[in-house]
């Protein structure tokens, strides 16, 4: 791929609507179409993917008559990965009577982003956020309580009130239950249909509009079509690009990467999250990691030694030694600072060889002040799941000595297919939801706001808006029988023969961590120009080992997890060049993403809102050539871009 | 710890109406700080390097919360230890040389797909009958409108915590889903949200129960043993208290 010229194309408007911003959403649902209840029933509305964001679109568009067909890749659709998020939800509830307000989520949310986000689309989040706590409490979601009954709140990272509604460790699987209780309940009406172990490998487009999906039965290989008059895509992120990441086994990338191979321009793809609690690497045969709640950072302080190479265990080292580096460096925020800083921080302390572990890639996150000022039954209510989890994974007990060791971890990508005010992709009749678009969190998304915005988008956006593409088109299905859906068909069929049966020397699994460790190394939490054009030039080098020398077993009309895996890993590889070269291309540092040419004296992140002002969105050109660039030029008039502090 | 060595005795089956068999592996040098499943990841490198059938498993979150994974190891389900998920039991918890067997999750309700895979879609089905409040989405009140006790809404969320891994399926000597069917009522019973159709909800999911083939409970207490949650099986109770008011009045 050529990457010292980039093809630029026409710049692209984002529809949000005018008038004043607490306006907008109201004066826009006041004008987009509706779809009769009589008509409703004739449309079908396919949905890929069943987490919060999809769970929670069919659902709704069930209940509101339309028929639906969701897709998960699991065999249940209760078990998609927003099932593990543990913190919390964000709602501008203001329970707690501590200022909050819509504008303050909204601007927080803004500036956590590192205003690389639309202004639109975030104040809706915050406006509708409210409303997603009444639902979920009416669906029977047990959201912790205090003792007069009322709801809880913690604070989160990059706040400076009390907003995450939780359900102890476990808030992403309660929220899920309910939204999969109401979908299961449509699915007893017949008003959805679900389809289990299916993997979606192709978008069918005809028209110039999004007409079905193509998928694969995991259980029997089999390769299925559906057609429908809107397809939603809600498939989650690309974290497992990097290999190891706090994301589940299943989660990938095919889905949005193969929309847009089909014409969905992909926006800002190096904007990923890398989340600072994590326990830390220790082993090359490790599979993935796993995440330590931010919550922990409400009770917990992160430290090193001071001193170099310091070997002493944690609680042998004396205060006057420790060096609080958060609390240090940002007196405001302290431990609570967003991801995108604590994680970069982490790292700076380990390069200067004050890491701790064996691998001296570790800090700690120290909970012994809170242990002692409010004893154990606190940090059991609050923290006992996270404990066990970390007592099973290290075989260390944070009970007996309350320091653990963290490093951070791919989490989250806040990049993600375009979408338009409506959550409609540049081609007509896509829809993308949740974490799988790229629309709200900017260049770096603040604790507790996935869960919101993927509950958000499914409940109280695309009833709404999915309505108006559909009372404006009227159009027909097309024929699973036409050209379009067979053609579709027939390239699946030849990719899959193409590598069942693939007798080379090197693994799936190997191929995948070599590629995690080049994104990891050189698209990492510090990038530079040198970095990511070894990672260009080193990705082409693993396509060619892909092609050349790939052993896949098994048969392709079998349960085939490793032929599931060679087909996402080529997807990675192919998604893996657009990161590096759309980081490549922002010359600037922004929320997560850190160029190292482009920082303060201090080390913080310097934004270049003169050059970098502009969503990036690419359009596929075929593989191993330059994509085109087209800019959404973003535009501040509510809250004007400043200097990101937590100072 | 040392790296070890362990035999394995795992069950093979090509497809759910083959027959299958349990066939013996070796792996050599595991560090006590992998996981069963990495353990298992790097059995099945071997078997695709040597140009043989992979052993089908699933899994995905790897941190005990989706409930993809479940086995039976040593004969229990989840193994030994308690209140853990397959994906979060690692081999220092083995001794070295130990023979370890390796079976699917078994019931008649949860047909074998390949291996160690098996289809637990029924329970998707007993949720579909009950398990959520019949409410549409949109026009709910303020979240603080109804007050709920913070030992009510504890108790709900033990109830809730349920993962559907089917590990209580899969240790009833009866392959009852008692456990799983009444936690999800337990939830609503315990709950105000949960009042309008509790009725219904018993009713319908109990029946649906009976209708996948899941057995009766008998009070082992098999299925709180292994629950990687640690759900109780006061749940059952209180799913046949539910059940009788509902029946009789």
């Amino acid at each position: 791929m050529i990457y010292n010229t980039i093809p630029e194309g026409t710049p692209l408007n984002g529809k949000v609507p005018a008038g004043p911003i607490e306006k907008k959403w109201q004066s826009h649902k006041a004008s987009i179409k509706l779809v009769s209840p009589a008509n409703k029933k004739k449309y079908t509305v396919l949905v890929v993917g069943s987490g919060l964001a999809g769970a929670s679109a069919a659902a709704a568009l069930g209940e509101l008559g339309y028929n639906v067909k969701v897709f998960c890749i699991h065999d249940s659709p209760r078990r998609a990965h927003s099932i593990a998020a543990q913190g919390g939800i964000n709602a501008a509830k203001n329970y707690p009577n501590d200022n909050d307000s819509v504008w303050r989520l909204f601007s927080d949310t803004l500036k956590g982003g590192d205003f690389r986000a639309r202004e639109g689309n975030v104040y809706r989040l915050a406006e509708l956020s409210m409303a997603i706590i009444d639902q979920c409490v009416a669906q029977g979601v047990p959201f912790a309580r205090e003792y007069g009954g009322f709801l809880a709140n913690r604070s989160f990272g990059g706040a400076l009130v009390s907003r995450t509604f939780y359900a102890r460790g476990q808030t992403g699987q309660q929220l899920l239950l309910g939204a999969y209780g109401s979908l299961m309940r449509q699915a007893n009406t017949g008003k959805v249909q679900i389809f289990p172990k299916r993997e979606m490998l192709d978008l069918v487009v005809g028209e110039g509009k999004a007409k079905g999906i193509v998928v694969r039965n995991l259980e029997n290989g089999q390769i299925e079509s559906y057609s429908g008059h809107a397809v939603i895509v809600a498939t989650g992120g690309y974290s497992n690009l990097y290999f190891l990441s706090t994301n589940a086994k299943n989660c990938n990338a095919s889905a949005i990467w193969r929309c847009h191979r089909r014409g969905a321009y992909f926006a800002n793809p190096c904007f990923v999250q890398i989340h600072p609690t994590c326990i830390p690497v220790h082993g090359d045969y490790q599979s993935k990691l796993t995440l330590m709640s931010e919550s922990l950072r409400n009770d917990g302080r992160m430290w090193v030694p001071k001193k170099q190479d310091d070997k002493r265990p944690p609680n042998e080292i004396p205060e006057e030694e420790r060096d609080y580096f958060l609390e240090r460096k940002y007196p405001t925020y302290g431990n609570l600072v967003p991801r995108d800083v604590a994680s970069r921080n982490a790292k700076t302390v380990c390069d200067e060889g004050k890491g701790v572990g064996d691998t001296k890639r570790a800090v700690y996150l120290d909970l012994s002040d809170s242990l002692k000022k409010f004893g154990l039954k606190y940090i059991e209510e609050q923290y006992g799941n996270l404990f066990e989890m970390y007592q099973r994974i290290t075989g260390e007990d944070p009970y007996r000595v309350p320091v653990m060791k963290i490093y951070p971890a791919l989490h989250y990508t806040m990049g993600g297919l375009w979408v338009d005010y409506n959550l409609m992709s540049n081609i007509p009749g896509l829809f993308v939801l949740g974490e799988a678009n790229f629309s709200d969190h900017g260049a770096n998304r603040l604790g507790a706001s996935a869960l919101m915005q993927g509950l958000c988008d499914g409940y109280f956006v695309i009833p709404y808006t999915i309505g108006d593409y559909l009372a404006q088109t009227g159009a027909g299905k097309l024929s699973i029988e036409s050209t379009e859906f067979k053609q579709a068909e027939k390239e699946i069929q030849e990719s899959v023969q193409k590598l069942v049966g693939k007798k080379g020397k090197k693994t799936v699994l190997e191929l995948h961590r070599e590629l995690g460790l080049l994104m990891w190394n050189q698209v990492g939490m510090g990038r530079n120009q040198k970095s990511l054009q070894t990672a260009l030039e080193g990705i082409p080098q693993l396509q060619k080992e892909f092609q050349e020398n790939l052993i896949v077993s098994g048969d392709a009309n079998h349960w085939n997890k490793d032929l599931e895996s060679a087909l996402r890993l080529w997807d990675y590889m192919e998604l893996a060049e657009l990161v590096s070269l759309d980081a490549l291309n922002r010359a600037e540092s922004c929320g997560g993403h850190f160029r190292e040419e482009s920082q303060t004296e201090e080390g913080e992140a310097l934004r270049q809102d003169e050059k970098f002002q502009y969503v990036s969105a690419w359009e596929y050109q075929g593989q191993g050539k330059t994509p085109i660039l087209h800019k959404e030029p973003l535009e501040f008039e509510y809250l004007k871009p400043i200097k990101r502090s937590y100072k | 710890m040392k790296n070890c060595n362990f035999k394995l005795l795992v069950w093979r089956q090509k497809g759910p109406q083959e027959p299958g068999k349990m066939v013996a592996y070796t792996v050599n040098d595991i560090s006590p700080d992998m996981s069963f499943l990495e353990m298992m990841d790097l059995l099945n490198e071997d078997l695709i390097k040597k140009g043989e059938d992979p052993i089908a498993i699933d899994s995905d979150c790897r941190e005990g919360i989706c409930g993809t994974c479940g086995l039976v190891i040593q004969g229990l389900a989840h193994g030994s230890k308690q209140k853990t998920c397959t994906c979060q039991i690692y081999m220092r918890d083995f001794k070295d040389g130990e023979t370890i067997t390796v079976e699917p999750f078994r019931s008649s309700a949860f047909p074998i797909i390949k291996d160690l895979v098996v289809n637990r879609s029924a329970l998707d089905r007993i949720i579909s009958k009950g398990g959520y409040v019949a409410n549409n989405i949109g026009g709910a009140p303020d979240a603080n409108a109804m007050p709920i006790s913070k030992e009510t809404a504890e108790l709900a969320l033990d109830a809730s915590s349920c993962i559907g891994c089917g590990a209580c399926v899969a240790a009833c000597p009866n392959s009852s889903a008692a456990l799983f069917t009444g936690a999800k009522i337990s939830q609503y019973a315990h709950l105000p949200q949960g009042s309008p159709d509790r009725k219904k909800r018993v009713l319908e999911m109990a029946q649906q129960m009976d209708k996948e083939g899941f057995g009766n409970c008998s009070n082992h207490g098999e299925c709180e043993a292994v629950c990687p949650q640690g759900i109780k099986i006061s749940h059952i109770a209180k799913m046949r208290r539910e059940f009788f008011k509902a029946s009789l009045l």
